[in-house]
């Protein structure tokens, strides 16, 4: 098939009855949470994680070990689904799911192109800030039903580390939200797309240069919404095995841990959309016809650029304390957040 | 972080400098090449691990890999078998007449090894019976490859320790002007 032609078919897209373009969204939202993830594993977790340890990582599954992960799958599938004899059956059986769904529906907001979205509606990033959070109650869920001291410890750890984190986050957004005067994803796009540097409209304005601060703030909050090292200390291994995961087994175990990477790339595309241009690139125009095509590949290649961060400083630093883990959120990141919100809020106005 | 928020911004220098550490290692390993291949990704030549069925590392002479067993050295005293921690050695043994050693002389009794076995599931290669041996019988080899698929397999006999003498290196000098305290195997 032609590029035109996949042009003009999704031209056709608006004239698909309801459950077409539902079902072509479901399995677009599958590809786009499940390769990702596998991405985001294979590239950053088996691959560049080896390279920063003079290792090469997997290599003997498919060339360059790069069907690892369906050797992981299959590995998992095979395990025996053990539930604890004393857990709440059926919420350890749901936390799982519960945490995937979560992901799925953070999917729903992002736009990967002028046509190419899930649902287009104003509360946008406000919505994907509200259902990010339901994944808290998966992992309470999950600490609680466990019935056992480590899960629940990791499962409180979690919960107070995601609560105390949410609100960073969601400060560092208000200011970018306050810059493109819209909290509709798509519109934030292309307000940095046609945006102008001082008259300069050459690469639009990505919005990681006006709201750097946010940026940054938006990234460390994001690292601790992942439980992500330096933030992982809810599944701290070397005093809760793994945290509200430690009864986890077989496939329960792979939807966390599918979870984990799917979240984290989703997470990445939400930053890449707020502070990077999303779908844009400079060169064309923001209408064109051809990012409908583009425009996924170019969101996910930026999510590959800021999840790569994400590992890298996974794998470079070491674990808060969880003293110093809330001081940072609550003393450091949440003062400065509000201070950015200001700044931008005055700027807005006087400018 | 540090105990005053202020110092906060002081640790800043030091986390850059971790992320340069990591970040360089992947740089190093990805493109190890130098002069006009630089950009040319080889991370198999740059990595510091080989790819082990592939590639197989040289063990140091003085690995301890597995135990191998002279024979004629042995008197079956029972010594290794009595210091073994994990008691994964099992020797038989009965006494024979051998013809003397000068003409018209009695016969000597010798101690005759009739079984002499190691699990390998069982020992933890500590190697007290290789130091414990008064005869010099027992010797590490550096050989590494003797996984079986039965656990079972992992028992040695006699036979098979004998084997792995040939894998057993030229004894080398502690240090230099050590060779007085070398250690020596007498002829069978």
């Amino acid at each position: 098939m032609t590029l035109s032609a996949m042009i003009s078919g999704i031209g056709v897209f608006s004239e698909l009855s309801y459950w077409q373009v539902t079902s072509i969204r479901v399995a677009a939202g599958l590809v786009a949470v499940l390769l990702v993830a596998g991405t985001l594993v294979y590239v950053h977790l088996f691959k560049i994680v080896s390279f920063m340890q003079s290792r090469l990582g997997p290599m003997e599954a498919g060339p360059y070990g790069s069907l690892q992960l369906l050797a992981e799958i299959g590995k998992f599938l095979q395990k025996e689904d053990i539930v604890p004899r004393r857990a709440d059956r059926f919420v350890f059986k749901a936390a799982p799911f519960v945490v995937l769904a979560s992901t799925f529906l953070l999917l729903v907001v992002l736009p990967g192109g002028p046509d190419a979205w899930f649902i287009s509606n104003d509360l946008g990033i406000y919505l994907a800030m509200a259902v990010g959070s339901v994944s808290v109650i998966g992992i309470l869920m999950a600490g609680w039903g466990s019935a056992s001291k480590y899960s629940l410890l990791g499962g409180l750890r979690a919960t107070g580390q995601l609560i105390a984190y949410e609100l960073p986050l969601l400060l560092a957004v208000v200011g970018v939200v306050i810059q493109a005067e819209s909290m509709n994803l798509q519109q934030i796009v292309l307000v940095q797309a046609n945006g102008e540097i001082f008259g300069w409209g050459a690469i639009g304005n990505p919005f990681i240069i006006t709201q750097f601060v946010g940026f940054l703030i938006f990234m460390v909050a994001m690292q601790a919404e992942l439980t992500q090292t330096p933030f992982d200390m809810p599944v701290a291994e070397s005093e809760l095995v793994t945290g509200y995961m430690t009864e986890y087994s077989g496939l329960r175990f792979l939807l966390f841990f599918i979870g984990e990477f799917a979240t984290a790339g989703v997470f990445s595309a939400i930053a890449a959309v707020l502070f990077l241009g999303g779908w844009y690139v400079p060169g064309l125009e923001p209408t064109d016809n051809l990012f409908n095509v583009i425009g996924p590949l170019v969101l996910i290649g930026k999510v590959v650029l800021l999840s790569f961060l994400i590992f890298w400083i996974r794998f470079t630093f070491p674990r808060f304390r969880e003293d110093q883990l809330q001081r940072l959120a609550w003393k450091f990141l949440v003062p400065l957040a509000l201070a950015n919100i200001v700044v931008t809020a005055v700027l807005k106005v006087v400018i | 972080m540090a105990n005053e928020d202020g110092e906060a911004m002081a640790l800043v220098p030091g986390l850059v400098k971790g992320l340069a550490v990591t970040g360089s290692t992947v740089i190093r390993t990805v493109f190890p090449k130098r002069g006009i291949k630089t950009l040319v990704p080889a991370p198999s030549q740059g990595s510091a691990t080989v790819q082990y069925p592939h590639v197989k590392e040289a063990p140091p002479t003085r690995a301890r890999g597995v135990i191998a067993l002279h024979e004629g050295n042995c008197t079956a005293c029972m010594l290794c078998a009595r210091e073994c921690p994990d008691w994964c050695i099992y020797i038989e043994g009965h006494k024979e007449k051998a013809p003397p050693r000068r003409a018209g002389g009695k016969p000597r009794q010798v101690n005759k090894l009739d079984r002499f076995d190691i699990d390998y599931a069982l020992c933890m290669f500590c190697g007290i019976c290789v130091d414990v041996c008064p005869f010099e019988a027992l010797f590490w080899s550096p050989e590494y490859e003797f996984s079986e698929p039965r656990i079972a397999d992992l028992l040695h006999d006699k036979a098979r320790l004998a084997d792995w003498m040939e894998t057993v290196p030229e004894f080398e000098d502690y240090e230099a002007g050590s060779s007085a305290k070398k250690a020596k195997v007498p002829p069978t």
